[in-house]
């Protein structure tokens, strides 16, 4: 258990160091920052997935949650990191996004401005810390340092499109993170504590009299995560800051909505979960009914985008929806439904997002620019890539290789068989339309059935989407322009969509650790038991008879 | 006491809000530097305001924590002014740059017609 523990910290301590040391080199050492780079990727995805399975492998015994005192205080006094199957699984998703968004960047996207490297390892440092911290306000600051790597990397490549768009992003944030602080501040001042799991023990506590000012907290808190991960009407700023965003960049991106997901997962069913007393359930119908307006929206979205870029940025909407709806069920299976559907989709738009930068290289010239025209936003300052010299591999028979990545995008996005989106989906609607009969369910309530039409319709809407997009990239006549694709380039998104397929083939192995996951998350005795208790190391003079 | 510092932030939120919502990015970065202003205050109020009551305890001495303000909250406002001042800074780099690239200082980065 001792090297696990110490492993646990990796995710956070290796990316830092790693940016760190990446500032020093000088930037034309473009070779050096790329192999330094990508060897810590790779370093953490190896982590990421030596944690999983120690998580995983904990059976019997009391440790499914794993717990790291920072500063061997005990926990509610200091700052804790907790791993548990949650967690390691978003760090398992982090980094293999990571890697693909990183050597994809290596093709030419690297060497567009400085510091690509290092942002991009202080992004994911902000990630991981976010995925592996106990306390509300450490979660804070990670947050911003997340945040902080991100303003930096979504002007990457600069550009006034770019400009414009990272502008409206970083105010939106800006703006969220005070209300972020306004929530942790107004908890604090009720209950006393920071720590999530010393907070979840208090709440069911709080006088009759506080319990407004509580709540009042939550929500302004849950709307700063909200804001993270899109929910309609907070959501304006989504599609295009992503669309905007270099490729590498908007496919690490799309895990940034997913933190706002993971948060608000992680603290409704911890603070306000079966045990919360009097606020018990507290905003669940909130999310219920926002997840579904945008569903709507992004399905909307979606059908109504000319161009490939803003496609892909409702997608994301489209998937954080029915995220944000199955937390607001706040039921096990559907939950477990949610996680499979959140890796799945995680996944897709990430791969599309790569896959979007190649695909318009075949588009012509002129279609381009009736694309953009169509589109009416922007329509007078057209990005100009300056053409820059390629090496490396090209692949051949390109346009059949982008034709199928892209038709597997398609069907992932509108959730067919025969690859994991389906599955996702089918998991998510079982659970939905066949009640838990040990709870005496039976009767199925309207919003749900709505629900279920919803996420149909959505995948039609992608289908539809994906179908036109497609008719128009690669049926429409090309007079010879193929374009060269790099085996660099075509690799990241021939990796994510085998992640999916591999999903698909495992999906029973894939599906138990998502239900044990659900299971523990409905049941938060065990994690408050294992926070609270995890006890600081004596150090080497202090007395020993305790 | 406990007025004045509401309407302090108050004033402050307010302004801000209203700040955020104009047209021109350097009201924007005004207003968020005001309501960065007015959630520092309230983080440190969130400690209960009282007077005379050092947040550090004396070493040696048997102490009453009564006598002793909140240290969580004046922790916290202090990481939360680091880093309000960090994220400023890089918004006004931003603004320069866009202020450079479209020769406007609207947020859209041109002029309404």
């Amino acid at each position: 258990m001792e090297t696990a523990n110490h492993l646990m910290m990796m995710p956070i301590v290796l990316p830092l160091a790693t940016g760190a040391v990446l500032l020093l080199l000088d930037e034309r050492r473009h070779v050096v920052k790329a192999v330094i780079s990508i060897v810590t990727a790779l370093a953490l995805m190896v982590i990421a997935i030596a944690l999983l399975h120690s998580v995983d492998n904990a059976t019997a015994s009391s440790a499914t949650t794993d717990v790291y005192l920072l500063g061997n205080w005990p926990a509610p006094f200091g700052i804790v990191l907790v791993l548990d199957r949650l967690s390691a699984l978003m760090l398992v998703l982090t980094s293999v996004l990571a890697l693909a968004s990183l050597a994809f960047s290596l093709a030419r996207w690297h060497k567009a401005g400085p510091h690509f490297h290092t942002l991009f390892q202080l992004l994911l440092m902000g990630l991981n810390g976010a995925f592996l911290t106990g306390d509300l306000f450490n979660l804070f600051v990670f947050f911003e340092v997340l945040l902080a790597a991100s303003y930096g990397l979504a002007l990457h490549g600069s550009g006034p499109l770019r400009i414009k768009a990272g502008l409206h992003y970083i105010a939106v944030n800006l703006a969220a993170s005070s209300l972020f602080l306004i929530g942790v501040s107004l908890i604090y001042g009720v209950t006393g504590t920071l720590n999530m799991a010393d907070l979840a023990q208090r709440i069911p506590a709080v006088p009759a009299q506080d319990r407004m000012l509580l709540e009042a907290g939550a929500a302004v808190l849950a709307i700063a995560f909200l804001v993270k991960a899109g929910m309609w009407p907070l959501s304006f700023w989504l599609p295009a800051a992503y669309s905007a965003a270099a490729a590498p960049v908007a496919a690490i991106f799309v895990i940034m909505t997913k933190v706002g997901i993971y948060i608000l997962l992680r603290l409704s069913l911890l603070l306000f979960g079966v045990d919360a007393g009097a606020t018990a359930g507290f905003g669940d119908s909130w999310l219920l009914f926002g997840g579904m307006a945008t569903i709507a929206f992004g399905a909307i979205g979606v059908v109504a985008s000319q161009a490939v870029g803003r496609l892909a940025g409702f997608s994301i909407l489209v998937s954080s929806g029915t995220l944000l709806a199955a937390i607001g069920m706040a039921d096990a299976r559907v939950t477990a439904g949610a996680l499979f559907y959140m890796v799945s989709s995680t996944l897709t738009i990430g791969a599309f997002f790569l896959l979007i930068e190649l695909v318009e290289r075949v588009q012509d010239p002129a279609a381009h620019v009736l694309s953009v025209t169509m589109e009416a936003y922007g329509d007078d300052m057209e990005e100009q890539v300056p053409e820059q010299e390629e090496v490396g591999v090209a692949i051949p028979g390109t346009l059949a290789v982008l034709g199928i990545c892209f038709a597997a995008c398609g069907l992932l996005l509108a959730g067919l068989p025969p690859l994991s989106g389906f599955v996702g989906k089918f998991a998510l609607l079982t659970a939905m339309v066949r009640p838990d009969p040990v709870a005496g369910g039976g009767v199925i309530a309207g919003s749900t059935w709505i629900l279920v039409a919803l996420l149909i319709l959505s995948g039609l809407c992608a289908l539809i989407a994906m179908m036109r997009a497609g008719i128009q990239i690669f049926w429409a006549p090309i007079e010879g322009t193929v374009p060269r694709v790099l085996l660099l380039e075509i690799a990241p998104v021939a990796f994510l969509l085998t992640l999916c397929l591999l999903m698909t083939v495992q999906g029973g192995q894939v599906m138990r650790y998502m239900e044990a996951t659900a299971q523990s998350l409905h049941s938060p005795a065990d994690y408050l038991r294992d926070v609270l208790s995890t006890q600081p190391i004596p150090g080497p003079n202090a007395p020993r008879d305790k | 006491m406990e007025l004045i510092l509401a309407i302090g932030m108050g004033v402050l939120t307010g302004s801000g809000v209203w700040l955020l919502l104009r047209p021109r990015t350097f009201q924007v970065i005004i207003g968020l530097s005001l309501i960065g202003y007015g959630v520092n205050l309230f983080i440190f109020s969130m400690g209960r305001l009282r007077v005379n009551t050092p947040p550090v305890l004396q070493s040696g001495a048997v102490v009453n924590p009564a006598d002793y303000a909140d240290p969580i909250p004046q922790a916290l406002v202090l990481t939360a002014i680091v880093i309000g001042f960090a994220t400023t800074a890089l918004f006004l780099v931003v603004l320069l740059v866009s202020r450079g690239l479209t020769g406007s200082d609207h947020v859209d980065g041109r002029e309404p017609n």
